[in-house]
């Protein structure tokens, strides 16, 4: 038995490494996508582009425009001066966020009023907007701090010239401490999650299309009349692939390592291990697409409709905690944000078995479950 | 180039395309699972923090600060442990995302008119939430902060009462001013779905005759590359526009997404749009003399794009300047430009004709492109 599951590796690995091309597509688009995912998904927000109009024009709306220019997180791109200019910057989306001070802004802070900025936000990415408001009014927030400590002392000053200046009031400042991450970079939180995806992505695709084109093309008749047993084909079927896999996991976290500088905390042998335990469910789900489908477009289709929910309800850029409670219900028997999890709990946390054998039961039990039901399906179909 | 012969190639696509059943399901399916998993269960807004307060002061003023995190909607209190350690555990085991100390000496050094610090932990893993948890959280302070100087002034100078701050800010937000993650995924999405459908699909009819040897019959029969493009492509458009108005209905109809442009502008430039995309799924298809290559190709170069270079979740203006560089050969990128301004701004071809101009000229560049390969791939 051992020997003839030997041969269809032999062969799967000739067929899959023969020609140059196919090589280069089983390893080159894990690659790829990593680097576009690592490069391109980014929800930071730094030097986001804002319209500047002052209709007050005093030292007091200016001081704002410096506070506003000194901050990271904006950059001053225009500076309109009729209602039509913001309408077209805000429609062509040349600028985020137009900040615009009302005349009367000095003469109503002098006065002790409250002085109002308006702040005019494009909210079509409703993420980008939300942050852009935060940052938005922590620069307003902080200059009314600053313009209210000058005016406490100048009044103390009036009322005793003489006495000593305790010019020190009562405030709360908010130190903030960050971990895991303290940078706050979306790339350390998205790039392990990446690596998570591609092994699923690879290895089901691989699998369910491998199998279907072998019935496509009228293969598989031959496959079947030599006394290999559909087991020992399933076998022979799905380890190459699961070779690629893990293959494909040791080149994707060396260039998370190596390019992207992620922080790798934990321990690698406990990454592959989980991910030997996860190849399970890809290899089982991609199992299961073969055998139901007849044509490589079906199984290509097929496969879509299990990954693009696995991934998108596996935590990957939309936090769970935001769903609605059945869609989390769903996304809480989703192995693949176990797997998520996992992955990035080894890379941020440094986590050990202890904090993720949970989740590597869970893993575990899951994977025997599909790869069983696809085994005997498959088995039941070639008989 | 004869139409009955183009007809000719149409009329067989479309029986291969309803004779599978399971895949012309499939392919109607695409959209409406694609419109539910983002419109509904996808949403990067933040509210309801799970939270820690660590009170280590136990005085009526640090009870006082945890009152406005107990009123603020963004803060969910899970608990108010007695120690340190238990905010740290918390965090390690995912329970909460944010811890709040209170130190010792906080009412002491608010009595004394000096500054006392808040402290704010964070699990910064997924950094979008943690700031703009951080940026909910260091507001609810200012502003506490900003409420206790105003009252000691008033104590202290008895001047003009101020209980509001002197400047702040009023926020108005344009196009989409519940500021709600559907309104602008739904939009982006068509351009997603269009994509797979357009590209992907048809990546795989060429390919396929290849594969199966059914191109050596269509060789031998009179048929011309151009007329066998435009036949493959034709039957695919009839699915497309299918996805189309799924995507356009569900997303207004259910998902109630302002449709505030012109609606036969955006019926105009989804149909130059998708001639760009299917031309260069067949563009792909031609080349490739195995589905599996076909596909990867087509995912690689069409899907991952659209998903990530076109602006349609992930904002363009954040990635570094190569990377913005590239975006601006996504097809996407010009679609999801217009999709947003014709839902969202209601803006028409005044301000969108660039994009418009350029879908037009990248179908034209990739049909010619396709009929080349072909040719080539044939002689």
């Amino acid at each position: 038995m051992w020997e003839r599951i030997r041969e269809i590796i032999r062969k799967e690995l000739i067929q899959s490494l023969r020609e140059p091309r196919l090589r280069f597509m089983l390893f080159l688009p894990p690659i790829l996508q990593l680097l576009i995912f690592g490069f391109a998904v980014n929800l930071d927000l730094e030097h986001s582009k804002i319209a500047w109009m002052d209709l007050d024009n005093t030292p007091e709306s200016r001081d704002l425009g410096a506070a506003f220019r000194a901050s990271r997180y904006f950059e001053v791109a225009a500076l309109p001066d009729h209602e039509e200019q913001v309408q077209d910057l805000m429609d062509h989306s040349r600028v985020q966020a137009v900040i615009r001070v009302l005349p009367g802004f000095a003469r109503d802070i002098e006065r002790g009023r409250t002085a109002g900025v308006q702040v005019l936000i494009d909210g079509t990415n409703s993420n980008t907007a939300s942050l852009v408001s935060n940052y938005a009014n922590l620069v307003v927030a902080g200059y009314a701090a600053q313009v209210q400590a000058e005016q406490q002392i100048q009044r103390l000053m009036a009322r005793s010239p003489t006495a000593p200046v305790s010019g020190s009031v009562a405030q709360v400042n908010a130190r903030s401490r960050v971990w895991f991450n303290p940078d706050l970079r979306s790339r350390n939180y998205f790039i392990p999650g990446v690596v998570a995806n591609i092994i699923m992505t690879v290895t089901l695709m691989l699998t369910a299309l491998g199998i279907v084109r072998e019935k496509e093309i009228g293969t598989m008749e031959q496959l079947m009349v030599t006394p290999i047993r559909p087991i020992e084909l399933m076998i022979g079927k799905t380890i190459p692939f699961a070779l690629v896999g893990l293959i494909d996991l040791v080149l994707v976290t060396s260039v998370a390592i190596l390019v992207f500088h992620i922080p790798f905390r934990g321990s690698a042998l406990l990454l592959l291990a989980c991910s030997i335990l996860f190849l399970m469910t890809s290899l089982g789900a991609g199992l299961f697409i073969s055998t139901v489908s007849n044509t490589q477009q079906q199984a290509m289709m097929s496969s879509f409709f299990f990954t693009m929910p696995a991934f998108m309800l596996s935590g990957f850029t939309f936090p769970i905690r935001n769903m609605p409670p059945a869609i989390k219900a769903i996304a809480y028997v989703n192995p693949v944000y176990y797997f998520m999890e996992i992955v990035r709990g080894i890379f941020l946390k440094g986590a050990g078995l202890q904090a993720v054998w949970p989740q590597m039961i869970f893993l575990a039990v899951f994977g025997a479950a599909i790869l069983g039901l696809s085994a005997w399906r498959f088995q039941k179909r070639l008989d | 180039m004869n139409l009955r012969r183009t007809g000719a190639v149409m009329h067989k696509e479309m029986r291969h395309i309803l004779r599978d059943s399971r895949s012309l399901a499939m392919a109607l399916a695409v959209p409406i699972l694609m419109l539910l998993l983002f419109g509904l269960a996808l949403s990067l807004d933040v509210d309801h923090i799970p939270t820690f307060i660590y009170d280590a002061d136990r005085t009526a003023s640090s009870r006082d600060l945890i009152e406005q995190f107990r009123g603020s909607k963004y803060f969910q209190i899970l608990g108010y442990p007695d120690n340190y350690d238990a905010i740290d555990k918390a965090i390690d085991r995912n329970q909460i995302l944010l811890g709040v100390v209170i130190p010792p000496d906080y009412s002491r050094r608010i009595g004394a008119g000096k500054a006392a610090d808040v402290q704010l932990l964070i699990d910064g893993s997924d950094s979008n939430t943690a700031s703009i948890a951080l940026g909910y959280a260091q507001s609810v302070v200012q502003s506490y902060s900003l409420a206790l100087r105003s009252q000691g002034q008033n104590h202290k100078g008895g001047g003009p009462s101020q209980t509001s701050p002197p400047v702040d800010s009023l926020l108005r937000v344009w196009y989409n001013s519940r500021l709600e993650s559907k309104n602008y995924v739904v939009p982006g999405l068509i351009a997603v779905i269009l994509m797979i459908i357009g590209s992907v699909l048809t990546s795989l009819t060429i390919a396929r005759e290849w594969e199966m040897g059914t191109m050596e019959q269509l060789l031998s029969t009179p048929l011309r590359p151009t007329e066998l493009v435009l036949g493959k492509m034709a039957a695919y458009f009839v699915v497309g526009i299918v996805d189309l108005s799924i995507s356009i209905g569900c997303g207004v109809l259910i998902f109630q997404v302002p449709l505030r442009g012109s609606f036969l502008l955006l019926v105009f430039t989804s149909c130059l749009f998708l001639f760009g995309t299917l031309f260069w799924g067949i563009y792909l298809s031609a080349g490739s003399k195995t589905q599996l290559e076909a596909y990867q190709m087509a995912m690689l170069s069409s899907f991952l794009p659209a998903f990530m270079l076109s602006g349609f979740v992930y904002a363009i203006e954040s990635m570094p300047p190569v990377i913005q560089a590239v975006s601006y050969l996504v097809p996407a990128r010009y679609f999801v430009v217009i999709l947003k301004g014709v839902f969202l701004k209601g803006v028409g071809l005044d301000v969108l004709w660039i994009e418009t101009l350029f879908l037009a000229g990248y179908a034209a560049v990739v049909f010619f492109l396709a009929t080349r390969r072909l040719k080539q791939k044939i002689t």
